[in-house]
């Protein structure tokens, strides 16, 4: 060999950097880049058609003006807006859990032959990859005033006017956020389920642990992985949501997104900016919360 | 695991089945309204069935220039693909052994899966809003004519929209790429080197056929996130919006069975691409077993 090992170590070393690069220039350029802009710009100031580089608390101080009196005017805008998202957060996080858990539950465990696994896994993620929009209008043959369900039930004699609140409300968007991201909690869920060595439950079964038993005591503990990061994923896309729940709200319906969208299009970009950290540091100590140390490249 | 099909095994069973409706019924309701005849609306009953909404889209939806969308979109995509797969590949490999700064760009790139769409999409605005003044002061500061009257802006599609769509893609790219590294067989490597394989033509002829066909489950992910992304376009795109951006804005402005035509094409794009992934795969089993 030419080259003696500590050599050939850093020889190969140099390579891996070098083929590490493009991914570390991309990100550095448009994701870590882009949130040192919006912190510095978040502290600055504005008039209608420009930034001003001025140092300033304005943009958080207009944030929550309010937002610390108790008067009769509580809670202001931004708590109340906060508070609405997490209301969407927390139901979809337990929707798609349930669901989510389920089905992968189900494609675990009770499937014998892998292609069929295999077959009805891939059923599952498909919708991932086609159009989140075009999913959530075609809901509107279903749930309009005139849609599918409300004439079902007219004809069924259950209800003799229109409901609604199926369309353009609290449930149609809790309903799409469901229908598009259970399978966030699907994928991980299941890889954490396969990966449960099976002679753990016959121990258990052997041991005279009920069906239950074994779900709550061995299953569900050992694809904690799986669930924290599903929850993650879920938390996350919903919290920072204003697509989802512009559409399926009707343009109606407030959330933390949607704020920092009709801000960015008034070019109140340092308001935006303000409102873009405060969102991300909840984020952030949301997943801090659930984490607390799952390592994710073990779980591929 | 279990012996006999008990009855936990059949309620599953049906919840699974409902779930698959759940899945894909409002789709396939869309593709079923969208072949709805000339006099029906958005809801049922189908009014006769025709291409009518088909024939509307094609001459095109109001003042929206929906094909030049839909070529950009294609466009973007493509790129997005190709490069998606590339800088995954490389860096996945690049994990295959030490490096420095290794962690840092791990939680990086989970991160940037992670940190809310509209935040990743505002910044990358407010980066090249901050880009273009730069521009403009430089322009003004060395008296360049051109910057004065012709500068507008950097953002554009292939600018701040390629950077946005990455930032989304590449993450996916990568945690495929460890799914399929972890499962390597190492010591197929260690034969190419202790042949005399140079590290190129141990990644040429080893390690690139055995992980072939994953590539094409990161350009398919490559694709299909690029050409549905909304969220981190939204705000880095300028003045030209792909598809999914104009068929958001519809959707509150037409009340045509259009918008369902225009849905099922969209889709159709998709599934033709998940499609010639899975024909790809085949040919290319088909391929190996051939030659072993």
């Amino acid at each position: 060999m030419s080259s003696s090992p500590p050599e050939a170590a850093a020889s190969t070393g140099r390579a891996a950097l070098l083929q590490a690069a493009p991914l570390a220039l991309v990100l550095a350029g448009f994701f870590v880049l882009p949130l040192l802009a919006t912190a510095v710009v978040s502290f600055w100031d504005y008039t209608e058609y420009s930034l001003v580089p001025a140092v300033t608390l304005r943009n958080y101080r207009e944030m929550f003006e309010g937002c610390l009196t108790f008067g009769p005017d509580w809670p202001c805008t931004t708590v109340r807006t906060y508070l609405s998202t997490l209301k969407f957060c927390l139901l979809v996080w337990g929707f798609t859990l349930v669901i989510g858990f389920t089905v992968a539950y189900f494609l675990a465990f009770h499937l014998r032959s892998d292609t069929t696994r295999t077959a009805l896994f891939l059923l599952c993620t498909a919708p991932f990859l086609t159009s989140n929009v075009i999913r959530m209008i075609s809901w509107i043959p279903l749930l309009g005033r005139e849609g599918a369900v409300n004439r079902s039930l007219i004809a069924l004699k259950i209800t003799d006017q229109p409901l609604d609140w199926l369309l353009f409300s609290d449930f149609s968007v809790v309903l799409a956020f469901v229908h598009l991201y259970t399978l966030f909690v699907t994928v991980p869920v299941f890889n954490s389920l396969m990966r449960i060595d099976r002679r753990l439950i016959e121990a258990a079964r052997d041991a005279g642990a009920s069906g239950w038993q074994i779900l709550w005591h061995v299953i569900i503990p050992l694809a904690r992985p799986g669930i924290v990061i599903g929850s993650i994923f879920v938390i996350v896309l919903v919290m920072g949501d204003f697509v989802t729940i512009g559409v399926m709200g009707g343009q109606q319906i407030a959330s933390v997104g949607k704020v920092i969208q009709v801000q960015m299009s008034y070019l109140q970009f340092p308001a935006a900016a303000a409102q873009a950290v405060v969102l991300l540091a909840l984020v952030l100590l949301i997943i801090v919360a659930l984490t607390r140390a799952v390592d994710i490249r073990r779980e591929l | 695991m279990p012996e006999k099909r008990g009855s936990a095994f059949y309620a599953l069973a049906a919840f699974f089945a409902l779930f698959v409706l759940f899945l894909y019924g409002p789709t396939l309701t869309i593709l079923v309204l969208s072949f709805q005849g000339p006099e029906g609306g958005l809801t049922f009953p189908l009014q006769g069935l025709s291409l009518h909404w088909y024939r509307v889209l094609w001459e095109g939806v109001g003042v929206v220039d929906i094909w030049a969308a839909f070529r950009r979109s294609l466009r973007l995509s493509l790129v997005v693909m190709v490069l998606t797969t590339v800088i995954a590949l490389a860096a996945g490999y690049a994990y295959r052994r030490r490096f420095r700064g290794q962690d840092l760009l791990f939680h990086l790139t989970i991160a940037s899966l992670i940190v809310p769409s509209i935040v990743v999409s505002l910044g990358i605005a407010l980066q090249f809003r901050l880009i273009d003044d730069g521009v403009k002061a430089l322009g003004e500061a060395l008296e360049i004519g051109w910057v004065a009257e012709n500068f507008a802006t950097t953002m554009g599609l292939f600018t701040s929209g390629l950077g946005a769509h990455l930032t989304w893609t590449l993450p996916f790219g990568l945690l495929i790429m460890f799914a399929v590294f972890n499962r390597f067989p190492g010591e197929l490597e260690e034969a190419g080197r202790d042949l005399g394989g140079s590290p190129r033509q141990v990644f040429l002829h080893v390690v690139l056929p055995i992980i072939a066909p994953s590539l094409i489950g990161v350009a398919l992910f490559g694709f299909t996130l690029s050409w549905d992304e909304i969220a981190r376009s939204s705000q880095a795109l300028g003045d030209l919006n792909t598809l999914p951006l104009e068929l958001q804005g519809l959707t509150t402005t037409v009340t045509t069975p259009e918008i369902y035509a225009l849905g099922t094409l969209t889709t159709g794009v998709s599934a033709l691409v998940i499609g010639l992934a899975f024909a790809s795969f085949a040919l290319w089993r088909r391929y190996r077993a051939r030659r072993a």
